[in-house]
Formats: C-alpha cells, sequence, structure tokens
C-alpha cells in the first residue's frame, strides 16, 4: 500500500464517518437527554431512506426537487419520531429502565413490516445527487463528488449541534436534562416538551441520515439492524450524550475500517493475515478496546456515584419465596412433566424450545434482576455452551459429558469478560457484554476449520435413550427445572442478597464489607453457566447450530423475554419466554405479517404491564407480608 | 494498647487539582466519645470525612483505628476493620426488609456473604432483631425498606452501621432532611449506643443544635486547617471559631 | 389453583383434532420470507402456480396437494422447531424449502434424524449434497460450485493473470473464491495471482472495497457480491472507473432479483450466471412465463421458477413412488427425472444434487432495464466433479 493510497483510504474512510456520525448523533441526542436506549433509531434511518426515494419519485428531476425529497424524508421521521414518543415513550419513562428497549424492540417489528407492506420486497436504489454524481480527480484516482460532500456534511452538522448545545436557550436545556434531570425539573424545565423536541430533532437526524445515504445504499428492509448496532457503538465509544465524542468515534471506525480493507492480505511473521475480513467486527473491536481503557468512552462523563440509585426496580420489594411458591411450583412442575401424556409431539418440541428459553433468560434475569448489570450480548454464553457441547460431542464424548463442558465453557467465557465488564456500568455495561459476543461470533462465524464457520456444525443429536422429542423434553424439562431451582436458590441465598445489595446501593454495600466488584464478577460467571447449559440443551435439542447462537437477536430475545416477565418476578423467564415463543409460533402461523404483530402485541405488554406478566400476575394475588406504608 | 484512641487522624492532607482541600488535619477519637466535626461550606469535613472512610486516599498523613494504620483503605477494608457509617443521604437496600437489610450486614460481617445455597433471609432473625430493638425500629422488621418514611431509613442505616459491632461509627450528616423531634430521637439513640457499647462517634453537622446539644468534643474545620479541637463549651467561648461562624450559622 | 385449571384447560385445547381431510397430500414447506423478502416473495407465487396446476389436473396419486408454509425466520434453531411442527403435527410427506445455507444443512440434518425426505431448494452450499450430505436430503438448484464452473470456462479464456475476488464473508461466498481459485489455477497455463477482499454480508464499505481494488491493479475481477452490496459495489465501482478495461464475472449478478433494482445502472459486459425470463422462448419455459403472468401479472424472477420447480419435483417423486412413504419417497427421488420451466433434470443418485442448470450470459441496458444478453444455458450436469470425486466428498452411508 503506497501512501498516496493509504491518504486516499482514509479520505474515503472520512466519508464513511461522516454518514456513520449523522446516525450517531441522532441517537447520542436522544440518550443523553431522555435515557432511552433507541433501538428504533435504525428504523428511523431506514425509513428516511425509502421516504427519500418515495419523494424522489414523487418530486421528480433536478436539483430542487433531489433536495426537497431528503428534506421531506428528514421532516417526516422526525414527526414519527414525535409520534413514538409521545404514543409510547412518555409512558414509560417511570417504567423500569430498559423497559423503553423493549418498547422500542416492538417499533423496531411493526417498522419492518410496514416498511415491507408500503414499498415491497424489491431494494430500491435511488437516483445519483444530481450536480454531486462525478468524480474529482484526486493524486490520479477518481474520488466521488457526493463523498467529499458528505465528508463536509458531517463537520456542518456537528458544529451545527454543538452551537445548538452550547449557545441557546434549548441547547442550555438539555444540558441541565443531561447532566441532572432531577434538578433540571427542579428549575421548571418542562420536561415533556423538551423531550418531544429533543426525539423530533434526533429522529429527524436520523431520517436525514437515511435519506443521505440513499445515493450511496438501495433502500432495503436490512438497513435498521445493519445500522442501529454500529450507531451504538459509536455513539457509546464516543460517550453516551457527547456529540463530539460521537463525531471523534465515527472518524475512528470510519479510519480503521477504511484501513482494514486498504491493507488487503497482509503476511505478518509468516502468517498471512486478510485484514478486510477483520471489518465484520472492526467496530466491536474499537468498543472493546476504547471501554476498556476508558470506561465512559471518548468523552463521557462519568455518572455521579449516587449512595443509592432510586430506580423503580430497585426499589421494589423482592419476596422471598415461600411455601406457597415452592407448592406452586411443584405443582407446576408436575403438571409439565405429565404433558407428554396429554398434548402432540409437536407442542413437545415448543415446551423444549420454551424451557430452553426459560433457563436461557432466567440466566439474564439472574444478572439484570438482582445483579442490576444490563447484558446486550448473554447470547455469547449460550452460544459458546452449545458450541463448546457440540464440539466435545462431535469429537466422540458422550452426550452427558459434552453437556456437562456447556456450562464451563460459557462461565469460563463469562469470567473473561466479566473481569472487564464489572468495572463498568449500565448502558456501558451493556455495550461492552455485545462487544464481546460481537467478537465471539465473528470468531465462531470464520473459524471454519472448528466451528463450521457460518454453516455452524450439524449431527448433535442425543443418543437413542432420548432422541424421541417426549424423552428429550423431560430430559429438559428435570435439567432445566432443576437449573431454575438452583438459580432461585441462589438469589435467596447469602450471595443473592449480596448481589442485590450491590445494587440497591453500592457504596452502602461496601460499607457492611460487601465486595461489590468481586460479587458482581460471580454473578458474572454464574450467569454465564447457566445461560452456557441452555446453550448446551438447545443444541441437542435442534440437531445442529450454527453462529446465530450467539448473535444480536438472540441476545435481544432474551432481553425482550426478561422485560416482558419482569425483571424481578421469580416466574418472570418463564411467563416472559413462553410468552414471546407462543408469540412467534402462533402468529407466524396466523399472519405474514407475524412481526408486525410480534410487535404490537410487546408493545400491547409493555404498556398494560410495565413491570412484566410475573409482576402484574404478583399485584393479582393477596400480599404475604403487610407492607402499607 | 487499651491506650490507642479508636481514630486517630494524624497530619491529614488532601489536595483537588492543586487545590489543597484538607492541611495538616490532626484529631484523635477515643471509645464512648462523639465527636462533630463541623466547618462552614468548603470547609474540608467532607473531604476528612471520606479520608477516614476509605472514599478518599489521602496525600499525605495516616489514619490509624485502635492503633492499627488503616490509611487509604477502600470502604469494604474499613467496614471490616470495625469502621460503621451513615451516609448524607440515607443509603439502605430498598428492595428488602427492614430486618433483610440488617440481616444482609450481619451475614457479610460474618463471612458468609458468599454462600451459594444457604438460606439468606431469617438466617440471623434474632441477632438482626437485637439490632433493630438497639435502632429503635423492632416493630419496622417486616416491612419494605424502600417505603419507609426518611426518618426510619435513617434508623435502619443506624442498625446496618452497627452490624459489625464498629468500634467507629461515621455519620455523615446525621440528621440532614429529618424533622425536629426526630433528630434528637436518633442523635439520642446513637449517644445511648456510644456510651454504652463504648463505640467511638464521629459526626459532621450542620445543625448547631444538635451538635452542642450532643457532641463530647468538638472539631472544627475552616479552609482545610483545624481551628478548634475541644469540649462544646471551650468551642462556644472560641474566638476564632465564632469569627468563622459570624454571620453563616 | 386456578392458574392450573387454565393451563389443562389451553392444553386441552391444543391437541389437535383428527385430521379431516385424509385426502390430501401435505407438502411441508418452510422460508426465510421475512428474511430474504425479494427472493421469497417470487418463489411463493411459483409454488402456488404449481400446486394449482397440479391440483387442477387432478393432482397426485388421486389426492389434492396441499402446501402447509411455515416461516423459519431466518435460523436455525426455529427452523428446526417449524420443520418437527411439519413432521409431527401436520404429518406432511415431506419437507421442503430453505434460503440459507445454515438453515438448510439444520433441516437436513433433522430429516436424517426424523427420516423424513427433505428437498432442499435454494440453498447453495455445496456441503448439502456433499460433505453434509445424507440419505433424505435432496437438493433442487445449481450449488455454488456448479455456478462457479459455469462462470470458469469464459474467464479462463480471458487468460488473465492477475484476479481480484471480492466477495461475502461467508460460507457462500468463500465456496465460491475457493472454487473459483482451485478451477482458475487448474486450467491456468501460466501462474495466477489473486487479491481478495471479503466484505461483510450486508455492510460492505463500497468506496474503501472499490479503491483497494484500484489499487491491486487487477487485470480482472470475480465477484459473489448480491443485493444491496452488489448495488453498492456497482454504483462505486462505476463511478470510480473500476470496471474500465477489465473484464468482471459476478455469480448470481444476473438473477432479475438483483439486476432489476439497478435499472439503468445496471453494469454492461458482465459475466453473470442468471435468469433472463423475457428472452427464453423454449416451449416449457413460455407456457410457464405466460401462466405466471396471466396469474400475478407480473414477471417471474428466478425465485418463482425454483419455487415452481420444488413443487413439481416434489409431485413427480410422491408418482414415481406411489405413496407418501418415506423410503418409497426417497428412493423415487434417485434418478428422478421432472420436467422444469428450464427443460428437464434429474436428481442425481450419486449425490441428490438436480441437474438444473443456470443461465450465462452478460449483462446489458436495455430501455433503462438491465438484462442478460449473448446467454446459453449451461446445464448443470456438465458442472459436476467426477463421480469419483464426488463419492469421496460424500460421507459413506
Amino acid at each position: 500500500m503506497t501512501l498516496t493510497a493509504l491518504a486516499l483510504q482514509l479520505l474515503n474512510g472520512l466519508a464513511s464517518a461522516s454518514a456513520l456520525f449523522l446516525v450517531a448523533a441522532g441517537l447520542t441526542l436522544i440518550f443523553g437527554v431522555t435515557r432511552v436506549v433507541n433501538f428504533a433509531h435504525g428504523s428511523l434511518f431506514m425509513l428516511g431512506a425509502y421516504l427519500a426515494w418515495s419523494f424522489g419519485e414523487a418530486f421528480g428531476d433536478g436539483v430542487a426537487a433531489h433536495w426537497a425529497s431528503v428534506l421531506a424524508a428528514a421532516a417526516v421521521v422526525a414527526l414519527v419520531g414525535v409520534a413514538i414518543e409521545a404514543l409510547l415513550l412518555k409512558r414509560l419513562y417511570a417504567a423500569p429502565e430498559l423497559l423503553q428497549l423493549t418498547a422500542t424492540f416492538g417499533v423496531v417489528l411493526v417498522v419492518r413490516d410496514a416498511a415491507l407492506a408500503l414499498w415491497g420486497a424489491e431494494d430500491k436504489l435511488g437516483p445519483r445527487v444530481p450536480h454531486l454524481d462525478g468524480t474529482v480527480q484526486i493524486a490520479g484516482r477518481a474520488i466521488p463528488e457526493y463523498d467529499l460532500f458528505l465528508i463536509v456534511v458531517g463537520p456542518v452538522v456537528l458544529v451545527t449541534l454543538t452551537w445548538l448545545v452550547t449557545r441557546t436557550r434549548f441547547g442550555t436545556l438539555i444540558r441541565a436534562a443531561s447532566e441532572n434531570r432531577v434538578l433540571a425539573s427542579a428549575l421548571g424545565v418542562r420536561q415533556a416538551l423538551l423531550f418531544s423536541a429533543v426525539f423530533a430533532l434526533g429522529a429527524g437526524l436520523a431520517g436525514l441520515a437515511g435519506a443521505l445515504q440513499l445515493p450511496r445504499e438501495p433502500a432495503n428492509l436490512n438497513m435498521d439492524l445493519a445500522v442501529v448496532a454500529e450507531a451504538f457503538v459509536v455513539t457509546v465509544v464516543g460517550g453516551l450524550g457527547s456529540i463530539p465524542g460521537a463525531f471523534l468515534a465515527a472518524l475512528i471506525i470510519g479510519l480503521v475500517k477504511a484501513l482494514c480493507i486498504g491493507l488487503g492480505t497482509v503476511e505478518i511473521g509468516g502468517v498471512a493475515v486478510a485484514f478486510p475480513r477483520l471489518t465484520l467486527v472492526a467496530e466491536f473491536v474499537v468498543m472493546a478496546v476504547v471501554l476498556a481503557v476508558k470506561p465512559h468512552g471518548l468523552l463521557g462523563a462519568p455518572p455521579p456515584v449516587l449512595a443509592s440509585t432510586p430506580l423503580p426496580e430497585q426499589r421494589t420489594l423482592v419476596l422471598v419465596p415461600g411455601r406457597r411458591a415452592a407448592v406452586a411450583a411443584a405443582v407446576l412442575f408436575g403438571a409439565l412433566a405429565l404433558l407428554p401424556a396429554v398434548v402432540d409431539d409437536y407442542l413437545l418440541v415448543l415446551a423444549t424450545d420454551v424451557l430452553v428459553a426459560t433457563l436461557f433468560a432466567a440466566s439474564l434475569q439472574f444478572i439484570m434482576g438482582p445483579g442490576g448489570m444490563t447484558s446486550f450480548g448473554h447470547a455469547a454464553y449460550f452460544g459458546v455452551g452449545a458450541y463448546a457441547a457440540a464440539l466435545a460431542f462431535r469429537h466422540g464424548w458422550p452426550m452427558p459429558a459434552a453437556l456437562a463442558l456447556a456450562p464451563v465453557a460459557a462461565m469460563a467465557a463469562a469470567v473473561l469478560l466479566g473481569g472487564f465488564a464489572v468495572r463498568l456500568a449500565g448502558v456501558y455495561l451493556a455495550m461492552l457484554t455485545l462487544a464481546f459476543a460481537q467478537i465471539v461470533w465473528s470468531i465462531v462465524y470464520q473459524w471454519d476449520a472448528v466451528t463450521g464457520g457460518s454453516n455452524g456444525l450439524v449431527g448433535i443429536w442425543p443418543p437413542a435413550l432420548l432422541a424421541h422429542r417426549a424423552s428429550y423434553y423431560l430430559f429438559t424439562l428435570a435439567i432445566v427445572g432443576s437449573a431454575l431451582l438452583l438459580l432461585a436458590r441462589i438469589a435467596h441465598a447469602p450471595f443473592g442478597f449480596a448481589l442485590r445489595a450491590a445494587r440497591d446501593s453500592s457504596l452502602r454495600a461496601a460499607a457492611i464489607g460487601v465486595d461489590v466488584r468481586a460479587t458482581q464478577w460471580r454473578a458474572f460467571a454464574l450467569a454465564g453457566a447457566f445461560a452456557g447449559l441452555a446453550g448446551g440443551l438447545f443444541a441437542f435439542s435442534k440437531g445442529s447450530i450454527s453462529p446465530e447462537t450467539l448473535a444480536i437477536p438472540r441476545s435481544v430475545d432474551a432481553l425482550v423475554m426478561v422485560l416482558l416477565g419482569g425483571l424481578n418476578a421469580l416466574a418472570g423467564p418463564l411467563l416472559g419466554a413462553a410468552a414471546f415463543t407462543w408469540m412467534q409460533d402462533e402468529l407466524a402461523r396466523a399472519t405474514d405479517y407475524w412481526r408486525a404483530a410480534t410487535g404490537v402485541v410487546i408493545l400491547a405488554i409493555v404498556l398494560l404491564f410495565p413491570q412484566g406478566i410475573g409482576g402484574a400476575l404478583a399485584r393479582l394475588r393477596p400480599r404475604r407480608r403487610p407492607l402499607a406504608t | 494498647m487499651s491506650a490507642a484512641p479508636v481514630l486517630a487522624v494524624e497530619r491529614l492532607s488532601k489536595s483537588f487539582d492543586g487545590v489543597r482541600a484538607v492541611r495538616d488535619v490532626s484529631f484523635r477519637v477515643s471509645a464512648g466519645e462523639l465527636c462533630a466535626l463541623i466547618g462552614p461550606n468548603g470547609a474540608g469535613k467532607t473531604t476528612c470525612f471520606n479520608c477516614v472512610n476509605g472514599q478518599l486516599v489521602p496525600d499525605e498523613g495516616r489514619v490509624w483505628l485502635a492503633g492499627v494504620n488503616v490509611t487509604g483503605r477502600p470502604p469494604r477494608e474499613m467496614a471490616l476493620a470495625g469502621v460503621g457509617r451513615t451516609f448524607q443521604v440515607a443509603a439502605t437496600f430498598a428492595s428488602m426488609t427492614v430486618r433483610e437489610n440488617v440481616e444482609v450486614a450481619l451475614l457479610s460481617h460474618a463471612g458468609h456473604g458468599e454462600a451459594l445455597l444457604a438460606r439468606a433471609s431469617g438466617a440471623r432473625r434474632a441477632q438482626a432483631d437485637a439490632l433493630l430493638e438497639r435502632a429503635g425500629i423492632a416493630a419496622l422488621a417486616d416491612r419494605h425498606c424502600g417505603a419507609l418514611p426518611y426518618g426510619d431509613a435513617k434508623r435502619v442505616e443506624l442498625a446496618l452501621a452497627l452490624a459489625g459491632n464498629p468500634k467507629l461509627l461515621l455519620m455523615d450528616e446525621p440528621t440532614a432532611g429529618m424533622a425536629h423531634a426526630d433528630r434528637d430521637a436518633i442523635m439520642a439513640t446513637a449517644a445511648e449506643l456510644a456510651r454504652r457499647d463504648r463505640v467511638a462517634v464521629l459526626f459532621t453537622e450542620h445543625d448547631m443544635d444538635v451538635v452542642f446539644g450532643f457532641a463530647d468534643r468538638i472539631v472544627v474545620l475552616d479552609r482545610g486547617r483545624v481551628i478548634a479541637d475541644a469540649p462544646p463549651d471551650v468551642v462556644r467561648a472560641d474566638a476564632n471559631v465564632q469569627a468563622v461562624y459570624l454571620g453563616t450559622a | 389453583m386456578k392458574l392450573l385449571a387454565v393451563v389443562a384447560l389451553s392444553l386441552a385445547s391444543l391437541v389437535p383434532a383428527a385430521p379431516a381431510a385424509a385426502q390430501t397430500i401435505k407438502l411441508g414447506e418452510l422460508n426465510s420470507y421475512k428474511v430474504f423478502p425479494a427472493f421469497l416473495e417470487p418463489y411463493r407465487k411459483g409454488m402456488e402456480l404449481a400446486v394449482d396446476e397440479i391440483n387442477a389436473a387432478g393432482g397426485v396419486l388421486g389426492r389434492r396437494l396441499e402446501l402447509v408454509s411455515r416461516d423459519d425466520n431466518g435460523n436455525p434453531g426455529d427452523a428446526v422447531r417449524v420443520a418437527e411442527e411439519l413432521i409431527s403435527r401436520e404429518r406432511v410427506a415431506l419437507l421442503m424449502g430453505t434460503f440459507p445455507s445454515n438453515v438448510g444443512l439444520a433441516v437436513a440434518d433433522l430429516a436424517k434424524q426424523r427420516r423424513v425426505l427433505f428437498l432442499a431448494a435454494e440453498p447453495l452450499t455445496d456441503k448439502i449434497v456433499w460433505e453434509s450430505g445424507n440419505e433424505y436430503t435432496f437438493r433442487l438448484r445449481a450449488s455454488t460450485y456448479m455456478q462457479t464452473a459455469m462462470l470458469v470456462p469464459e474467464a479462463a479464456k480471458l487468460a488473465k493473470r492477475r484476479w481480484a475476488i471480492v466477495y461475502p464473508n461467508y460460507e457462500y461466498g468463500q465456496a465460491a473464491t475457493a472454487t473459483f481459485k482451485r478451477q482458475m489455477t487448474e486450467r491456468a497455463a501460466g501462474a495466477i495471482e489473486f487479491v481478495e477482499q471479503a466484505v461483510p454480508l450486508g455492510k460492505i464499505e463500497p468506496g474503501p472495497v472499490v479503491q483497494a481494488l484500484i489499487d491491486a491493479k487487477p487485470d480482472a475481477i470475480f465477484s459473489s457480491l448480491f443485493g444491496p452490496d452488489l448495488a453498492r459495489f456497482v454504483r462505486e465501482g462505476q463511478l470510480r472507473g473500476l470496471f474500465k478495461d477489465r473484464p468482471v464475472f459476478n455469480l448470481l449478478g444476473g438473477e432479475p432479483e438483483y439486476l432489476d433494482p439497478l435499472k439503468d445502472e445496471a453494469p454492461v459486459g458482465w459475466w453473470v450466471t442468471g435468469y433472463p425470463w423475457y428472452a427464453i422462448d423454449t416451449p416449457e419455459h413460455k407456457r410457464f412465463r405466460d401462466a405466471y403472468q396471466k396469474r400475478f401479472d407480473d414477471y417471474p424472477r428466478l425465485g418463482s421458477v425454483v419455487g415452481y420447480a420444488t413443487i413439481h419435483s416434489a409431485a413427480a417423486a410422491l408418482r414415481k413412488a406411489g405413496t407418501t412413504d418415506t423410503p418409497k419417497l426417497v428412493a423415487a427421488m434417485k434418478g428422478l427425472e421432472v420436467d422444469t420451466p428450464f427443460g428437464r433434470i434429474t436428481y442425481r443418485a450419486i449425490d441428490h444434487q438436480s441437474t438444473m442448470g443456470a443461465y450465462v450470459g452478460r449483462t446489458a441496458v436495455r430501455d433503462g432495464k438491465g438484462v442478460m444478453v449473448d446467454w446459453r444455458y449451461a446445464d448443470g450436469k456438465d458442472y459436476l466433479p467426477a463421480d469419483d470425486e464426488v463419492k469421496r466428498l460424500r460421507p459413506a452411508k
């Protein structure tokens, strides 16, 4: 690679960075003020691209028509953002943290199907931009004018937003709200209005980014999730809420990717390293490195350490399961054990799926509920467990031994990550788990010789004794039942209480002698082990596994199950997993638009039962203890 | 050994970004003694306090606990070494009952905080109830801690602080945010505990009625230095102190 | 205990009633409709057309065909679940469908475990009939290996020395790249150099990739990109002059699913595999195209042909076996001949791969649309390895 080539690759990187910054700017703005992890930001981006295409068709050719279509798309998306905020998120600000994430996940599903219905399945390639459709010769190479335009747009938006935030009254309010919500509301900031305005601005930026991307990429139905993960990475690497940080992060990621591509395959110490293949995870590697060094991102400020964080889920009394719970669990277990006598084989397959998902969700609930630590990458342990079991089995281990390896391997992975993760908090921690999961995913995805690469591994079937659907179901029931019992026991053992103490008030926990980090680290390891066990059971129930066992959607599914079921409800994981699996199964059969239907059901549950299904059921029960205040 | 004071702060200094928050501060607190640490805003009370409880590491100086050098130990080790504390804003475990709060603390101090399979709730019921009794909230044992009135939460904190049988009890603004009647009540409880169990108590406080009503000795800080260290009567008459507080208290 | 009653009640309602319509033959189909709608909506239409045609002609074995279709959500876990539903609840005669290779392989393995015939319609992976092949699995479409091999003769004829390869970074792209490199090296007189760019599926960075390829100064380019990645690559490459004076070969590039969105920006002169539906005038194709256009008021895509041919393959197997009994169906599939819009194909007994081919030609723009010209039909049977090579690849029973 010559120096000129390098310089020009950096120029390419700048164009990508600008595009990336535009998406991330809106996300970081929204998060900074409202603390909403807006999963639907990628959907807004996608809508921007589709709308720009439609407006472009309607307005016709010409410079004015083109830019009118871009602005119109951004404006419409801003309105969509306001609608999402007003109709949905506004009702959830008092709900457990991250419940908005579930809600925005519902929005993602609805928007995807809506886009399919409105624009059809075929990709929509937008026209080239009038007057920016040529190239400029730089150092003997043709650089597209539009790339140069984007390189300018990024900083312009950065400067504009910075001016808005630092020099205007609106900006002062934004900063006040970002830094201290309680204080801001005490100062008389009309939060409702501010949040709507910020959402409009953030969504508008996403729409603008989508519209500006259209000349570079056809509008397609996979844009949403492709962009949202990357935008989150940029936001987190830059420091949540920091707009200059997002710019810096986008720059780094854009340049790193361009560099990887530019380097091509290089011999390093006799080993050929294909750098372009790294682009699969470049942004996540950058994020992992940044967070390991700077736990609050490049330009993010550490949040104040509060003696007591008054999150709703930390104020909810967690009841120790009593005799009633034990009886209910025994009855349920008995009923489930009788299932094979009553239902058809397929229901047993479905029930096995529900049980595996329950254990997976329960392991996540353990660190999210009592642990107070969110994981966006919990699938990593599920997948490591699944792969460990599958690989051991294929190397001739008997099935029970292979299955036993699953939690051990997953725990090892969790110990490895946990050491870094517990130094972080909140969304940063969650994103580090995501980065870890993505890195593991990319290794599994590319390590053909061992993991089977993107195709995965097949032929992982239990021995004859367990080969039948009913026997494997009962086997799963026994293992999952015992594991759940154990998990519940741990949650209400001194360790579980110490963990919850660390969550409720880390300062207070330290002041009574609890080693907060060590406790959280152990919790990570335990959760990893249980997730890995679920992964092992999954592998043998499906007979095959592939990298999707540790991909983002699986992590998201688990999060949604936990939040649907209720963060603190004992039966939450079971209820969440059952509801989610049932939805997917039943709705997929009932309608072609099953994604949207699933999204709508999720939204309904979130709005009706902010404490989850489990939380809602708990409220129906007579209280065991007098709790009057 | 028994001659050593419970807490001895020796020539403590701490700077932030070049600004010296605490300079050369020394004082002692003995068993059974209630010592108030006061001073106007910015005098260095909180810095001094946090150096003692382990949240800050002093730049210079030593902190001795019953003759053992504990300088720079983190809060957790301070707690295990025998320092109990309450926070300015009551910090309790809101998702638990009052009794469970105390049980967690008891288990932790007993070194059983990591047991995976034992039962936690009800594990140290008698011990916990005794502590609650001492803190004057035995009747609240089964109540949800997150839903308690503020004054009661402060008492839960007191019980938590006492769970490790501390030699030293640190109270940061113990009466902040409390109603008047509650203030005297909680201070009376603390004073009684200190006397009966020979616990050394160091507290910061804004309310001068509380300070002069309950402290055995008062250490006055101003701009990072100790300007007085004497019984209440002497401090009340001190000209320096009066100058510092003139118009502020 | 109210809860228990509710559970019991809902369980009872889930027990299916005895099958009412025993006279139909159920075909169990699963695919990733929501993940790859551009390919699979036409595919579904092709299937519907075939089922209706067959039923209008009296069905198979005197019974009507009933298509029971499920969405597998594009992931193997869900695919295995819905396949289990099709097998155990719907009691289908056979399984068919699937799109991504990992899903295809997972369902193939389930078919082996549950001893059900599986007709893999779309997955391109070579493994499904070779390394991971099994007794119960057959595959319709020309594989990655076959389609790559179809492009190699033209590529080799050019006698270019330095090739740039760009491919989506997963098994399909990797396999295409490996096959291309091996076959080109075998055929070439002198040494051939390859420079490679692996791009994350759906997330190509076209600017840097195109520039890196320009900087590599290749004599020719082989790509296996498709979908949005291909569109971005084409636009960026044309803008920056990557394709000027360089022959380009693009696997799947002539499939309407991927060529049509490019409209007048479709590349010109590329060698591609694909489906020139507008120009194939064999009687069997004309009949299919007319029926399709009449029924759906839309032109067929490659997916339509795949869906249509899959159903006809299943019907032919049922007819030949004379029963829905799996061992007999599997036996019937071996060497089964089926008439498709691409002509007669055979499911090879040796590796269960059909000989359905693909059209190889060059791209052009006509009336603002991308088309294939100078095309020929490459019959699949001519692009498969020798029998002893296949036997070596495929595991012994």
